[in-house]
């Protein structure tokens, strides 16, 4: 018969007690593989956050947290914008051509390369302007692009999606300027469907609403990213929104001179001032300020047209009624960068962050602060409590064996008489004390997955991150070691009572 | 005949709890030949149990020398001991000690766990049948009558195939009705399995029974081990 049965069977005599006391251990395994399973889910859903396929992100001068928290995260107080032409800099001269002709601006900036566009060169720069609500989610303005060049997933090698419908476009036959794609976790909140309009609500979510819709033309698959979160906008089409040109002054063009770092800080202080002004303006009452209202807002000519005669105009017409803003009068919140050549990454963010207007933040970097400094720090709390908690079911153990001590050293003593060594009887008593830690491990883990599991719904709704029954995260496989190393000492004190027990006393007892 | 069992000049004293020692045994010769089968008597408290003890080695004498089997054990180790009582010696109590967590087979199969001689697994499920539980092999001690608690306890004592049983009263606690059986039983499977054995009681009319019987009063020179401190 082998030790470990006889430890078995010592461990079924004493069924209640031996139930506690392994119950107990499992619950506190339990708490900790709960707590190491949500700190597993949490950084996954950081990392996975950071990993979108950009290295850098460039906005305004600022806190680079809060960059990060609203260009990555959609979260924070909406942050200052930069203008377009900051974003140009990243393209090379073909492209700043095309835009100087198709929104018209300054014929100068068509004709030169920006000046970080030989870094970029090889990979992407994608705009965001951010600044309206969808219900609670905020609406993310920014180019077809932004669906083509961005990829997430653990790997960063997934495209995004589609649970139905397609990317936006920059221009479309049927929707104009004004599609929208919706992330899985907007679409399921608000409850809409493709094909439906949306409009969103400035400046806050309860602020008022605009009085252009975007047509929902595709929901995305779920990502378990913060782009599950996002309803996003053709940029063209948020441009045209109510109150988001950047009113444009006579001089203004000295904006495109943007070698000029004093004219630049200027430029940014005057533009923050006014967006300011607008933002505290109501919608009902757009004439306060006439200069603004002289270039703000939707270029919808409506004022000589029946709603009959609006749906009989065909797409193309409907496009006319707008007008693109021109680069002077728009603006982007940050900017998305991948660099061709991550090598270059370092020289242009140095470059960046030396002028005076812009900054450039690797998401990563700002992800991994945060989750070193507030949610790792509270997480280890939660486990030091958990792992006390463990030690206490470990004391358990200790007082359950102990207190067994005394109606077993004649047991002990009979298997000295039998033969058995001090040795073979000591490592009995730290062989049921693993028996207990290791019935307790599994019955905890099981405990805390099956746990898991009924929440997992909620938890990849809210994180994006999927949790199966055998999702195990790194540090989990520590917790069997640490529980038989506390069963271990929990042994050593009946351990050595059995050492000790004197075999001809306690036999004739 | 050869000796399995050779005792010489043997001292045994305890310290007493209010200080000084107390003298239990001095036996100058003692012996058992292979296959014997000895009936030892003593009053309560003169030593018999502290004699099984020693011989045993789970107890070491103060000096003296113990050979069974021309293994001097008191020059064994503890460990070397434990060893040696595992393969060589089997032992029935006077109150069984069972162990109450194991059935009737495991508590046979733990009288062979501790050696290291390779016992056959049926050999245990046999020794139960030899002893007339064949049907109580899963019984846990709590469900088997004392006198069959006793027979679980002889076949436990030989499922290691010891070359000496010693045997510590085992039927003081067992009805009067089943001591004769009892004690039959472990004669006759000492006799079976060529087991010496040695018996320790106070009831004459057993010991009686034997080839040899021996008074402890004779082989021990320390008289009245109650009554006198040195
Ligand atoms: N461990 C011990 N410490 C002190 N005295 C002991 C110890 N074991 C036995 N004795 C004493 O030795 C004497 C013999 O005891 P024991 O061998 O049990 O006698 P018996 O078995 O013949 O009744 C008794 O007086 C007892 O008190
Ligand atoms: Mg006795």
């Amino acid at each position: 018969m082998s030790l470990i049965h006889i430890a078995w069977r010592n461990f079924c005599h004493r069924a209640l007690s031996s139930f506690l006391t392994t119950f107990s251990l499992a619950l506190g395994v339990g708490l900790v593989v709960l707590v190491l399973s949500v700190y597993g889910v949490i950084s996954e859903a950081f990392t996975r956050n950071a990993s979108v396929g950009y290295n850098l992100v460039v906005g305004p001068k600022g806190s680079p947290l809060q960059l990060t928290l609203n260009s990555v995260f959609y979260l924070s107080q909406p942050i200052e914008n930069l203008p377009y032409t900051e974003y140009m800099e990243f393209l090379p001269q073909a492209e700043r051509a095309t835009m100087v002709s198709r929104f018209g601006g300054d014929p100068e900036l068509a004709k030169r390369d920006g000046r970080y566009a030989p870094f970029v060169a090889g990979g992407f720069a994608i705009p965001l302007a951010l600044g309206d609500y969808f219900g609670e989610f905020r609406v993310v303005g920014t180019t077809p692009a932004f669906f083509k060049e961005l990829k997430h997933g653990p790997n960063v090698d997934e495209d995004f999606t589609f649970r139905s419908g397609r990317a936006l476009q920059d221009f479309s036959t049927e929707n104009g300027y004004f599609e929208a794609v919706v992330g899985a976790r907007v679409a399921k909140q608000m409850n809409v469907t493709l094909g439906e309009k949306f409009y969103p609500t400035h400046g806050d979510p309860t602020g008022h609403g605009h009085e252009l819709g975007f047509t929902i033309v595709g929901i995305l698959d779920p990502t378990g990213t913060p782009n599950d979160r996002a309803a996003f906008v053709n940029l063209e089409g948020f441009y045209l929104m109510d109150g988001h040109a950047k009113p444009v002054e006579t001089d203004a063009e000295s904006d495109n001179d943007s070698e000029d770092v004093l004219d630049e800080a200027i430029d940014a202080e005057e533009a923050s001032d006014a967006e300011e002004a607008n933002e505290g303006q109501p919608e009902s009452d757009p004439n306060t300020n006439t200069e603004a209202s002289a270039n703000n807002g939707v270029r919808l000519i409506q004022s000589d047209i029946t709603p009959e005669q609006a749906n009989n105009l065909t797409d193309e017409k409907q496009s006319d009624e707008y007008r693109l803003l021109s680069i002077p009068e728009r603006e982007v919140t940050s900017v998305l960068i991948r660099n061709g050549n991550i090598m270059f990454a370092p020289g242009m963010q140095n470059a960046i962050n030396e002028g005076i207007r812009s900054q450039a933040v690797a998401p990563i970097g700002e992800i991994n602060k945060l989750m070193n400094l507030i949610v790792g720090p509270l997480l280890t709390a939660l486990l030091a409590i958990t792992v006390i908690t463990c030690a206490v079911a470990a004391v358990g153990i200790l007082v359950s064996i102990y207190n067994s001590m005394n109606d077993r050293r004649k047991d002990i003593a009979v298997m000295r008489a039998l033969g058995a060594r001090r040795t073979t009887v000591t490592a009995i008593i730290v062989f049921e004390s693993f028996q207990v830690a290791l019935i307790g491990t599994i019955l905890g883990w099981i405990l805390a997955h099956a746990a898991i599991v009924m929440y997992s719904g909620q938890i990849e709704d809210q994180t994006g991150v999927q949790v199966g029954f055998f999702t195990t995260s790194n540090y989990e496989i520590l917790v069997l070691p640490l529980v038989l190393a506390l069963a271990l000492i929990a042994a050593l004190l009946p351990a050595w009572s059995a050492y000790r027990t004197d075999v001809g006393s306690n036999l004739s007892a | 005949m050869t000796q399995l069992l050779e005792i010489k000049d043997l001292l045994k004293s305890f310290a007493q709890p209010g200080g000084g020692n107390l003298a239990v045994l001095d036996i100058p010769q003692f012996q058992i030949a292979e296959g014997e089968q000895v009936a030892l008597i003593g009053q309560s408290g003169g030593g018999k149990t502290t004699l099984l003890h020693l011989i045993a080695g789970l107890l070491v004498p103060d000096i003296g020398s113990i050979r069974i089997g021309g293994v001097e054990i008191t020059r064994l180790s503890e460990q070397g001991r434990d060893r040696f009582r595992a393969e060589t010696i089997g032992y029935v109590f006077q109150t069984f000690n069972l162990l109450p967590a194991f059935t009737a087979l495991e508590n046979v199969r733990l009288g062979m766990t501790f050696g290291s001689g390779k016992h056959k697994h049926e050999r245990a499920a046999d020794l139960l049948a030899h002893v007339g539980l064949k049907d109580r092999l899963n019984y846990r001690p709590k469900q088997l009558s004392v006198g069959q608690q006793q027979r679980v306890a002889i076949a436990r004592a030989l499922a290691g195939r010891p070359k000496l049983l010693l045997a510590d009263e085992p039927t003081a606690n067992v009805d009067p009705n089943s001591a004769e059986s009892v004690l039959d039983l472990i004669r006759g499977t000492c006799r079976e399995e060529k087991v010496s054995l040695l018996t320790v009681t106070h009831d004459m009319q057993i010991a009686s029974s034997f080839d040899r019987l021996e008074t402890l009063d004779e082989i021990n020179q320390v008289t009245h081990a109650n009554a006198s401190a040195s």
